[in-house]
C-alpha cells in the first residue's frame, strides 16, 4: 500500500504553548500550517502550568526588562546566552499584550491593568527589593493560554492532526529537514507530511526519571528525533528537581507545606535537615533539600519496605491550618500516597520537574547544528519551548520564565518562518531512502514472538536514570549509570509488543516513546558525567564549586558514538553591557 | 450528546483519552479505567466519556481538588473516581 503524503508550508510537532503560538503567527499570515499532536491540543502539558508569565510591565511595582534580564542571567548561574535573554525579556512585554488582545483572561488590578504577582528570584534594580513581574490568569494560566491559542488557531484555519504520533524527521542528503513521518494513533496508519519548514515544539522529557511531576506525554519525542537525525542536544545535564514529590508517583507537594511548619524525617524519626542546613533547615534551597533527601536514602535511613523515600511530617499542625493554608494537599496525599497528612506523614522523594537543556537554537528559534561559535543555523528547521535550548535558562530556570520561553520563542520562530517561506517557496525533493529508513523503524515493531515487555524495560530504565543521573551525581555511580543505560539501549532490540492491533495501540505508542526516552536519557547521563563542576541544577559533591575557568561553556551531545563537544556561552547582550559572573547568593 | 454503544466498549481509545496534560489525571483516570470502568452501568460509562471531554483543570478540581460538579449527574461518577486505588 502506497504511503499517504500531504504537503504544508510548515509542519509543527507539538501543540503546547510554543507550537500553538507559532502556528497562530503562521496561519494569520495565510501560510498552510499543520500541527501534529499525540493528544488533543488542550491536553498538552502547558495546561499544568499554574504560576504565570514573567514580563516587566511595571503594573504593581516599578520594573523594566533590564532588571528582568539581570535576574534571568543570575538565575541561569551565568550559563544562559545573554543575547537570547535580553531578547526574551524585551519581547516578553509585546508577547503578553498580544496574548491579552487574543483573549487570555489575565487577572486584573482595580485600575484594569494586568495583575502581577511576586515570585522568588525577581528583583528591582539589579538585585534590590522584591519585584512583582508574573502575569497570571488565576491559578489556571497555562490552561487559559492554551485554550485561547487553540481557539484562535481554529479561527485562523490551522490544520490539526490530533492523536498523531510523530515518529521521525525526514531529511535529504544535505541534512535539510523535509518534514516528518507520523502515525495516526486511531488507525495505526503512517502518513508522510512534507513541509518547507519544520518546528519542533514537543515539550519536556521528565518521564525519563522514575519520579517526575511531568505528565505521561513528556517523553522527549522531539529531542530524540533530533538525535536520530544526526543533530545535537545542548546542556542536557541541567535538570530541575523539586525536593518533595509524592514518593514513587511524582506529584508535587508544594514548598508551602514546609513554609507552614512541615518538616522532613528519616526512618528513625530524625529531623535530618538540621544536619545539612542548621539555619534554614527544611526551608533551605531546593537543590540542598533534594540532595539531603537522597543522601538519607543512600545511607540507609530511608523509609518504607524498600527504604527508598523519606517522610514529610505535617500531622503536628492544626487540622484547620492544613485545610486553610494548604488546600489540595490533603486530598492529593490521600489519593496518591494513601495517607491522610492530618494523621500520618507523607512519603516524599525529589521529583524531576523541568529540563533546561534541549535542541540548540539561536534567538529566532533556528536550530544550530554545530559547536562552532560562529556557526550557521540549519535552514528551515526550528525548535521552541521546553524541547529547545535558546539558551535562556542556562543551568537553572526562574519561576515564571518557562511559560515566557515557550510563548516568546514560539512567536518569534513563527515570524521567522514567514520570512523563510517567502524566500524559499518550493518543496525540496524527497529522499526516498530516508523515508524507507523511517518506515523500517516503525515496521520493526511488527516483529512477533517472545521478548522483553515495554513496561519491564521502561521500569528498569527510569529507575536507572533516577539512581545514576538524578539528584545525586558522583563520578563512579554516574559512570556506572552511563554503562547501564547503554546496556538498556542494546536491550531495546529484544523488546516485543504484546499487542499488534492497529487501532489505538497504546502498547506500540509506548514502545516508540520508550525508544525516545532511552535516547534522551543517554544524552542526560553522558552530559552530566563529563561536567566536572557544580552549577545551577547540576550538583556534583565531588566537584562542589562552579568552575568558570573550565566550564563556562555549553555541552553538545551527539548520539553517534555518544560524542560530546563544547561551545562558548554568548555573554555579550544585544544592546547593553554584559553581566559578569558572580557568586549566586539569594 | 448521544454516545453510541460501540464507543463505550472501545477501551483502547478510552485509554488514550486518559492521557492528559497533568500527571495526577494520567494516573487517576487510567487506574479508574482499569479497575472500575467495565463494571459501571452504561449510564455511568457515558458520563465517564463525557467527563473526558472537560478541560484538565476542571477534571482536576473535581477528582483531586475536592470540588463537586454542578451537574448532579456527575457526582456519583466523580465519587468513584476519587475512591480509585492508586497509592
Amino acid at each position: 500500500m502506497a504511503l499517504e503524503k500531504q504537503r504544508f508550508d510548515t509542519l509543527i510537532l507539538g501543540a503546547g504553548g510554543a507550537g500553538l503560538n507559532a502556528a497562530l503567527q503562521l496561519a494569520n499570515a495565510n501560510l498552510k500550517v499543520a500541527v501534529v499532536s499525540k493528544v488533543f491540543p488542550t491536553r498538552s502539558h502547558t495546561v499544568a502550568a499554574q504560576g504565570g508569565v514573567n514580563a516587566a510591565l511595571a503594573n504593581v511595582l516599578p520594573d523594566n526588562w533590564h532588571w528582568h534580564m539581570f535576574d534571568t542571567v543570575k538565575g541561569s548561574d551565568y550559563l544562559g546566552d545573554q543575547d537570547a535573554i535580553e531578547y526574551m525579556c524585551r519581547e516578553a512585554i509585546p508577547t503578553v499584550y498580544e496574548l491579552e488582545h487574543n483573549g487570555v483572561p489575565f487577572s486584573r488590578l482595580d485600575n484594569g491593568k494586568i495583575y502581577q504577582r511576586a515570585f522568588g528570584g525577581q528583583s528591582q534594580n539589579f538585585g534590590g527589593d522584591q519585584a512583582a513581574r508574573t502575569c497570571a490568569a488565576a491559578d489556571r494560566t497555562g490552561h487559559a493560554i492554551l485554550h485561547t491559542l487553540y481557539q484562535q488557531n481554529i479561527r485562523a484555519k490551522t490544520h490539526f492532526f490530533d492523536e498523531y504520533f510523530a515518529a521521525d524527521l525526514i531529511q535529504d542528503q544535505e541534512g535539510i529537514i523535509l518534514g516528518a513521518l507520523v502515525l495516526d494513533i486511531a488507525t495505526g496508519k503512517p502518513l508522510l507530511i512534507e513541509a518547507k519548514t519544520t518546528l519542533l515544539a514537543t515539550g519536556g522529557c521528565g518521564q525519563v526519571f522514575r519520579t517526575t511531576s511531568n505528565a505521561h506525554i513528556n517523553t522527549g519525542d522531539g529531542k530524540a528525533m533530533i538525535l536520530r537525525a544526526g543533530l545535537p542536544l545542548m546542556d542536557m545535564e541541567f535538570f530541575q528537581f523539586h525536593p518533595t514529590g509524592i514518593a514513587g508517583k511524582g506529584m508535587l507537594i508544594t514548598e508551602g507545606v514546609r513554609g507552614e511548619g512541615g518538616y522532613l524525617i528519616n526512618k528513625d524519626g530524625e529531623r535530618f535537615m538540621e544536619k545539612y542546613a542548621p539555619n534554614a533547615k527544611d526551608l533551605a534551597s531546593r537543590d540542598v533539600v533534594a540532595r539531603s533527601i537522597v543522601t538519607e536514602v543512600r545511607e540507609g535511613r530511608g523509609c518504607g519496605p524498600e527504604a527508598d523515600h523519606v517522610m514529610l511530617k505535617v500531622n503536628h499542625l492544626d487540622e484547620a491550618v492544613i485545610a486553610k493554608r494548604l488546600p489540595g494537599i490533603r486530598e492529593s496525599s490521600k489519593i496518591f500516597a494513601g495517607v491522610d497528612p492530618v494523621k500520618d506523614p507523607i512519603p516524599v522523594f525529589p521529583t524531576a520537574h523541568y529540563v533546561m537543556g534541549g535542541i540548540p537554537t539561536d534567538r529566532f528559534g533556528r536550530v544550530m547544528p554545530t559547536s562552532d561559535d560562529d556557526g550557521d543555523h540549519l535552514p528551515g528547521l526550528y525548535a521552541a519551548g521546553e524541547c529547545a535550548c535558546a539558551s535562556v535558562h542556562g543551568a537553572n530556570r526562574l519561576g515564571g520564565n518557562s511559560l515566557l520561553d515557550i510563548l516568546v520563542f514560539g512567536r518569534l520562530a513563527g515570524k521567522n518562518i514567514i520570512d523563510y517561506v517567502k524566500d524559499n517557496p518550493s518543496h525540496r525533493p524527497l529522499d526516498e531512502a530516508n523515508v524507507e529508513w523511517a518506515m523500517g523503524r516503525l515496521g520493526r515493531w511488527d516483529t512477533k514472538g517472545e521478548g522483553i515487555t515495554v513496561s519491564d524495560l521502561r521500569k528498569e530504565f527510569r529507575k536507572t536514570m533516577e539512581d545514576h543521573a538524578g539528584v545525586f551525581r558522583v563520578e563512579d555511580m554516574m559512570q556506572e549509570g552511563v554503562e547501564k543505560v547503554r546496556a538498556i539501549r542494546e536491550k531495546l532490540a529484544d523488546v516485543r509488543l504484546t499487542d499488534h492491533s492497529s487501532t489505538f495501540n497504546t502498547n506500540r505508542t509506548e514502545a516508540l516513546e520508550l525508544e525516545n526516552m532511552i535516547d534522551v536519557g543517554l544524552s542526560i547521563a553522558t552530559s552530566a558525567l563529563h561536567r566536572k563542576e557544580s552549577r545551577g541544577a547540576h550538583s556534583r559533591p565531588d566537584y562542589p564549586k562552579r568552575d568558570d575557568a573550565k566550564w563556562m561553556k555549553h555541552t553538545l551531545y551527539w548520539q553517534e558514538g555518544d560524542k560530546l563537544e563544547y561551545k562558548g556561552v554568548r555573554s555579550q547582550p544585544l544592546t547593553v553591557e554584559s553581566f559578569p559572573p558572580k557568586e549566586r547568593v539569594y | 450528546m448521544m454516545i453510541p454503544e460501540s464507543e463505550l466498549k472501545n477501551i483502547e481509545r478510552l485509554r488514550w483519552q486518559c492521557r492528559r496534560g497533568m500527571l495526577e489525571l494520567d494516573v487517576l483516570l487510567e487506574a479508574f479505567l482499569d479497575q472500575h470502568y467495565e463494571m459501571l452501568s452504561p449510564r455511568l460509562q457515558r458520563h465517564f466519556l463525557q467527563l473526558l471531554e472537560f478541560p484538565d483543570p476542571v477534571i482536576h478540581s473535581w477528582c483531586v481538588g475536592g470540588e463537586n460538579p454542578d451537574d448532579e449527574e456527575f457526582v456519583e461518577l466523580v465519587d468513584s473516581i476519587r475512591a480509585t486505588s492508586v497509592a
